[in-house]
């Protein structure tokens, strides 16, 4: 049987955008800048598609966010995933990560899979936790920090080779197991154009909290354990030098200013 | 009425404007100042589909609509206008004349291998002689029966100028006269020319103003000899087809005056904002201001039409009018948008350091290809007026 792997995406402000604005409650207004799939989530996906291509897999894409995640997820299934899930509820507005990890457990709860790919951090968020929240709560093993992932679908387990400060570790778990990619698991793929007309008729099931069996009061923005008390903006960038000539020219110019600076 | 792209049309314009960025802008520089054709580029497009975008998929094209194409060649020629002309050029004038009037075994050997971006197409219609009016076409062809009973074959003899794709192409589409018709104008028909046909040469290839990664070129016909079956459409419909063709083209080449002016101003506006004379943003002068607000607008105007014309051609209704005005409308603003922008930018949009002097380079070609500025407001006027004007 093909593997079934569920890969986490979330919509985040489109960088190439730069629309970003905060709310006046310092949380992002998700309306006010068109969203794109996490870069990060784009690894995993890419990762997912690959064992798709070579080993044969149902890939699956899971969301949550507001109705129009089922835009955004356009992408994920032009690349190539099978089907989409998305969670959406009105209540959900201002979920912090702790909600997230809740109802993502839940609805990966309804779903069958071997493996749920998460990537490494969301670059609106930047909090890097739902994967191994998920992974606790689903009790799960996880393994974290993939650069490489091979499955064997006949012995039910799963390899990672994890990147550490030395090298990499191999580590080995059962299946079903979580992992957290990272963006050396390979450059994701530009959708195809066929792929893109075809993800037109592909599935995307929506959930409300109700569908998942989850009391609205008990995770939404109101229930948020973490509260945002303050924002600043991060200092401007000072003046660059700009390196011109050959590449020999440029690294040694640039090789003499960070020795100048005692920086190597 | 709805203004929104579907999602699979704003996600085909993020692709393509992901993969242009990303993948395409680093190699521009090199390759418009050594005047290469981006071969390696041209390779990878096809790979990924976009050599066939308006093509049905059972002749080897993605079978998208021509709004998905318009959007395509605006995003390619909004990186690279060079790019952008030899897609357009192989797709509408390669691909279409073969899509529109080809049998199905001539679809099958010439029209799967270009629409699946194995093999690029080139388009020869103008001659010394023929610019504006193709009907000077001087290039002939002579049907010589054959004596062993087959159906005989068709000797060329000419010469074409201004080629798109001259030299790249593996498959030519050229016109010439077979014959006089009865009031005693030339009877022009289109024949399929393989790159590798006994006595076709590419006698060279032209320096231009713009578009350096572009090869135009110019083709000589010695007694080239092609089966009879390489007749496109009927004898006598070369000048039929070619209108019809040209009609789809107009599109793609205004999209590809709209992605060259879209380019400017993406330079224009962020130049605007921080390049400071007297102590201020050069933008908060009005004379600058009003600039921006004029490519703004007719950016805008220009896309309007563009994507009305693509999708009038798509609902199957008469479309030829609104591309001309589109084709007509968009260049001359593209002209308009990027000597604009070089002002913007003073002395720096003047050298070759900054990319704006290439995009006035590159869009002048755009209100001369595919029918001239004059031709279209001729089309235009013929259409409106009914009347028979020169
Ligand atoms: C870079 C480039 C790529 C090209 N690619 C191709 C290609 O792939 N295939 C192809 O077949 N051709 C191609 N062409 C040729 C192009 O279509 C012709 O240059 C164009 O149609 C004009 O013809 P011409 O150059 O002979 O100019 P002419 O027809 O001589 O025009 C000269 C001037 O007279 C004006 N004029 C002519 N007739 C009239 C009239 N009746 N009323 C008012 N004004 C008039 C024109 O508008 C123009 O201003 C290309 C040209 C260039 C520069």
């Amino acid at each position: 049987m093909a593997l079934r792997i569920v890969v986490l995406t979330k919509p985040v402000p489109d960088p190439a955008a730069a629309a970003e604005r905060l709310g006046p409650d310092g949380r992002l207004d998700r309306a006010a800048s068109p969203a794109v799939i996490n870069g990060n989530d784009e690894y995993t996906l890419e990762a997912a598609l690959k064992l798709a291509d070579s080993m044969g897999a149902e890939v699956t894409l899971l969301s949550m966010a507001p109705p129009t995640g089922v835009e955004t997820m356009r992408k994920g299934l032009a690349m190539g995933a099978h089907r989409g899930v998305l969670v959406t509820d009105p209540a959900l507005a201002g979920a912090d990560g702790w909600s997230t990890v809740q109802v993502l457990a839940a609805a990966l709860r309804t779903l069958e899979y071997d493996l749920v790919l998460a990537g490494f951090d969301t670059s609106d968020g930047v909090g890097g936790v739902v994967g191994a929240g998920i992974a606790t709560l689903l009790k799960l093993p996880l393994l974290s920090s993939a650069a490489k992932i091979e499955p064997n679908a006949d012995a039910g387990t799963v390899r990672v080779r994890r990147i550490s400060p030395t090298g990499f570790d191999v580590l080995e778990a059962p299946m079903p197991a979580l992992i957290v990619g990272t963006q050396l698991l390979g450059e994701p793929r530009y959708p195809s154009l066929k792929g893109i007309m075809a993800a037109r008729s592909k599935e995307v099931v929506t959930k409300s909290l109700a569908d998942l069996g989850l009391d609205a009061a008990a995770f939404g923005g109101a229930a948020a354990r973490t509260k945002v008390t303050g924002t600043t903006k991060p200092p401007a960038r000072g003046a660059t030098q700009v390196v011109r000539g050959t590449p020999e020219e440029g690294a040694k110019a640039i090789a003499d200013l960070l020795a100048s600076r005692r920086l190597i | 009425m709805d203004f929104d792209l579907s999602t699979e049309h704003a996600l085909l314009r993020s692709t393509i404007r992901d993969f242009m960025e990303s993948e395409v802008a680093p190699v521009v520089e090199e390759h418009e100042r050594e005047h290469r054709f981006p071969v390696e580029v041209v390779r990878r497009l096809g790979e990924m589909g976009w050599l066939g975008i308006p093509i049905p998929e059972d002749e080897g094209g993605a079978g998208m609509d021509t709004l998905s194409y318009a959007i395509a060649i605006e995003e390619i020629g909004r990186v690279w206008g060079s790019l952008g002309l030899i897609v357009a050029a192989h797709t509408s004038l390669g691909c279409g004349p073969l899509h529109l009037a080809g049998t199905k075994e001539q679809k099958d050997r010439y029209l799967i291998p270009m629409a699946s971006g194995k093999v690029i197409g080139a388009y020869g219609l103008t001659e010394p002689g023929a610019g504006s009016d193709a009907g000077g076409t001087r290039t002939t062809a002579r049907l010589e029966s054959d004596t062993n009973g087959a159906g005989g074959e068709w000797v060329i003899d000419g010469s074409k100028r201004f080629i798109t794709n001259a030299g790249q192409a593996g498959t030519y589409i050229i016109t010439a006269r077979t014959g006089t018709k009865e009031g005693g104008g030339a009877e022009i028909s289109a024949f399929i020319l393989p790159a590798d046909t006994p006595g076709f040469r590419v006698v060279r290839i032209e320096d231009k103003l713009g578009l350096h990664a572009s090869a135009t070129g110019e083709l000589a016909f010695d007694r080239c000899r092609v089966p009879a079956e390489n007749l496109l459409g009927e004898r006598g419909d070369g000048f039929r087809t070619f209108l019809k063709i040209l009609d789809g083209g107009r599109i793609s080449i205004a999209a590809l005056a709209l992605g060259l002016a879209q380019a400017a101003y993406d330079a224009a506006v962020p130049y605007a904002q921080t390049r400071e004379q007297f102590g201020k943003p050069i933008g908060s002068f009005q004379g600058v201001a009003f600039m921006i607000a004029d490519m703004a607008t007719e950016i805008e105007a220009a896309r309007a039409l563009v994507w009305k014309s693509a999708w009038l051609k798509d609902q199957g209704r008469d479309y030829s009018l609104v591309a001309a005005q589109a084709k007509l409308f968009a260049s001359e603003v593209s002209s308009r948008v990027t000597n604009a922008a070089i002002q913007v930018h003073g002395g720096y949009g003047y050298v070759t350091e900054y990319p704006v002097e290439r995009f006035l380079r590159d869009a002048k070609l755009t209100e001369i290809g595919e029918g001239t500025s004059q031709v279209q407001r001729l089309v235009i006027a013929r259409k409106i007026l009914g009347l028979r004007i020169g």
